[in-house]
């Protein structure tokens, strides 16, 4: 593999294990932050809530240091390996980035720390107010990253002068359609990660009878954020979908595997084998009409395939190969979609059983099994959809600009491989570790007592800890 | 002042506060092995920069997504020319930052071992390479006529960066040694540890400021611009490490520990004021002619205003609240205030 390769095989890696990561911090600090509201708002049931809250927020933490540290590499990346790219578009690109830090990164890291390890020393409503702030930023954060993002994929409000992107109008990248598009579904696949989470371990626990005043509780929370986080995150995607056909043919052609222009009303490729060489498919089944809906929402209308589009392409942007990989696209796409169909069905009939059954949603054991099974699928959904997006539009780094080639660092290969091979090291290890150390905690419960924490922060164990305070301050 | 060099400036700002507060947490995880001798005392050391280690490592994000924004060029040319470096010291954060969080979860010896080993050399890799990417920032890279660096590993350790390099280890260890000693109780042991180790860590470290000051003179014509009052500077440094150890004699831990910091400001803002005297952000080793000049390498002005605007607003709010968070945790910790018996 050359430099390029290299590089971006870096990239990739960093940006998925990162985002590992970051879909959980991003999706649970919001249902931290909600479940102590509701502690924080109901006497009567603060002892509940709270364990629930610490408990969370317990699990929170393990996993929101590696967030902030592979952030790091995140931010170090673009100088590192692809600095023809920073010089191209540090007028622009640099002002999220940096937005993202000082509105977010330190809200979060400080915040954190006054919530967890101030639990005995801050009034309750600064408690509350320092986890919403922890949650607000992290919002924020993903944001500013994807609104960068964004402009890679739909550059907007600048000029290219003397090589290098000039920003012409801010408001317009910020108001870039991209980025809220992008936002929406990120924002409600973090949901989706967080929401499924808290299911699963509160399922594993009511299938146990254990501590089932707090679990059903957190169940319920859970299921209200899985709907929505889906409802948002399916409608976001259909709407991508359409959109790009319009800013990103290619990347659709792609996802539908579609080398020829298709027919009107086009048909939806459900299993195909994909022979990207001989640019086309020697295996191929197709439902009728679904294909015009994706595209359209309409039983008609026909869209250009690959073919097609790679001519248009080199026309406007010289001779090239400008066609992704069609096969990882086509199969990524269709296992992100049919897990989003999966969690969003779940998703419903959890809110259904509970209006049908009451309590005994709580007993009700097929469901609950299915969702301590389905933890891991919206990390595999994010995943894919990461691939989908960014593997699509390749060969470009910036749409119609700059391409990837154009972009990386004047490193050696052998540089860039000792990196990769440092950081796949310690990235893996830390999934591991992660994983390990969730399950290990999940598992335990709230009446685990876990080993000590740090000396300046004697805060006692789950059973209506940090809210002692709230009797005597009230 | 025109709005590059403020951002030059701010630039300077953020590298010198990450400098001081990661500094101190650096110096704090470096010194645990040797001070801590149980296991409650490890804690202890650990819990003196628990609450803040994260929002002092987020200076150093913001230092890197600064300098994007507003000198995109320069970014990516030290980014990029010393990428080795760069990517020693991810490894060495990822790894230490892991260990605050992941230390306790698991009651083994041999596990707490592992990562007491991983926040010791994930401290000690960043403090010693800081020094050296900052020395090479002065001494330049193999910068050629496109503005691209060229050479390898070998080219990022001269005998100044080296010496840069033991000058940030050992100046991080003393100011670590100096904030113990403003969040142990006085009446400790480990206290007394902290004092004697202040003491060893601030002649060590006074050397090698000295060298270092020396070699640039020698050497790297580092000051030769500097006129009179940017001389202060550099004299400023070993002045104020001189007079830490008179205060840690007097046993005047605020001022050792201002000292300590000051030191830290007066160096990294020497090594900004040679950038900025020479006009130059990154000389070039091949050919004087080829080395990256401020006005080049900075970004369009309308991005500049943009940036002036939003970090006008939010430099200030940051720095306030991270003091309220200080304040907050103001209290002095001690390793027997039976927190093993507590849960998390």
């Amino acid at each position: 593999m050359d430099v390029v390769e290299l590089s971006r095989f870096q990239f990739a890696s960093t940006s998925i294990f990162h985002f590992f990561f970051v879909s959980l911090t991003v999706g649970l600090a919001f249902l931290i932050a909600v479940m102590e509201t509701i502690a924080y708002a109901r006497r009567d049931r603060r002892e509940v809530y709270g364990k629930m809250t610490n408990f969370f927020g317990h699990l929170f933490l393990i996993n929101f240091a590696v967030g902030v540290v592979t952030g790091i590499v995140q931010e170090f990346q673009f100088g590192m390996n692809w600095s023809e790219y920073s010089d191209f578009v540090g007028n622009i690109f640099g002002v999220p980035l940096a937005l993202e830090v000082l509105m977010a990164f330190f809200l979060e890291s400080t915040f954190i720390g006054l919530w967890w390890f101030g639990k005995d020393r801050l009034r309750p409503w600064m408690r509350l107010a320092s986890i919403w702030l922890v949650a607000i930023g992290t919002q924020i954060s993903a944001f500013w990253i994807v609104l960068a993002n964004a402009w890679m994929h739909h550059p907007v409000g600048y000029e290219v002068v003397d090589g290098q992107a000039r920003l012409t109008d801010f408001g317009a990248v910020v108001f870039n359609y991209k980025a809220w598009l992008y936002f929406a579904h990120v924002q409600g696949s973090a949901w989706v990660v967080a929401a499924f989470f808290v299911l699963g371990i509160s399922a594993f626990h009511l299938l146990r009878r254990q501590d089932t005043d707090v679990y059903s509780r957190s169940l319920r929370i859970g299921l209200v954020f899985a709907a929505v986080g889906t409802v948002f995150s399916v409608v976001s995607g259909h709407t991508e979908a359409q959109v790009a056909r319009e800013d990103q043919p290619m990347k659709f052609a792609a996802m539908e595997a579609q080398w020829e222009t298709s027919d009107s009303p086009a048909p939806w490729s459900l299993f195909a084998v994909i022979d990207q060489g001989r640019r086309e498919n020697p295996f191929n089944v197709e439902i009728p009409y679904v294909g015009s809906i994706l595209a359209y929402n309409s039983l008609e209308g026909r869209y250009d395939g690959i073919n097609q589009i790679e001519e248009q392409y080199d026309e406007a942007y010289g001779e090239d190969d400008y066609t992704p990989p069609v096969a990882w696209v086509y199969w990524s796409f269709r296992i992100m979609v049919a897990i989003g169909s999966l969690l969003l069905a779940t998703a419903f009939l959890g809110l259904f059983l509970w209006w049908r059954r009451k309590r005994g949603l709580d007993t009700t054991r097929w469901f609950l099994r299915a969702l301590v099974l389905f933890i891991p699928l919206p990390w595999i959904a994010n995943f894919t959809g990461w691939m989908v997006t960014e593997m699509g539009r390749q060969p470009f780094m910036v749409y119609g600009e700059l391409t990837v080639t154009e972009g990386v660092s004047p490193n050696t290969a052998g540089e860039v491989l000792a990196g990769l091979v440092g950081l796949w090291v310690v990235y893996l290890a830390l999934i591991g570790l992660d994983v390990y150390l969730l399950s290990v905690t999940a598992r335990a419960g709230i009446h685990r007592r876990p080993e000590a924490q740090l000396v300046a922060a004697p805060a006692p164990d789950y059973e209506g800890a940090g809210f002692q305070g709230y009797e005597k301050r009230d | 002042m025109d709005l590059v060099t403020l951002w030059f400036w701010l630039i300077a700002l953020t590298f010198t506060l990450y400098f001081f507060l990661e500094g101190f947490d650096f110096g704090v995880d470096i010194l645990r092995p040797t001070l801590a001798r149980t296991e409650a005392e490890e804690r202890a050391l650990t819990g003196t920069i628990g609450p803040f280690w994260d929002g002092n490592e987020v200076w150093v994000i913001a230092a890197a997504g600064l300098m994007f924004s507003t000198f995109p060029v320069w970014y990516g040319a030290v980014f990029s020319g010393m990428y080795p470096l760069f990517v020693l010291i991810l490894l060495a954060l990822l790894l230490r930052g892991v260990s605050f969080e992941y230390r306790n979860q698991v009651d083994s010896e041999r596990w707490r071992a592992f990562w007491d080993w991983m926040s010791f050399g994930g401290s000690v890799v960043p403090s010693f390479l800081w020094g050296v990417i900052m020395a090479k920032l002065i001494e330049g890279l193999p910068v050629n006529a496109d503005a691209r660096v060229e050479g390898g590993f070998a080219a990022m350790f001269t005998p100044f960066s080296l010496v840069g390099g033991v000058t940030t280890l050992l100046l991080f260890t003393l100011h670590g040694a100096n904030f113990l000693l403003l969040r142990l109780h006085t009446d400790t042991v480990l206290y007394n540890r902290a004092r004697k180790a202040a003491l060893r860590w601030g002649a060590l470290a006074t050397a090698a400021i000295v060298a270092f000051v020396v070699m640039g003179y020698v050497t790297e014509d580092l000051f030769e611009d500097f006129g009179v009052v940017p001389w202060a500077f550099p004299i400023a440094a070993f002045l104020t490490l001189a007079s830490i150890w008179l205060a840690l004699v007097r046993r005047r831990d605020t001022l050792a520990f201002t000292m300590s910091g000051l030191t830290v400001l007066f160096a990294t803002v020497t090594v900004f004021i040679a950038l900025y005297t020479r006009g130059e952000v990154l000389p070039s080793t091949l050919d004087p002619d080829f080395g990256l000049t401020l006005e080049e390498t900075a970004s369009q002005q309308y991005t500049l205003v943009l940036m002036t605007w939003v970090g006008g607003i939010f430099l200030p709010l940051i720095i306030g609240y991270q003091i309220w968070n200080y304040y907050v945790f103001r209290e002095r910790v001690r390793p027997d205030e039976g927190a093993l018996n507590h849960g998390y």
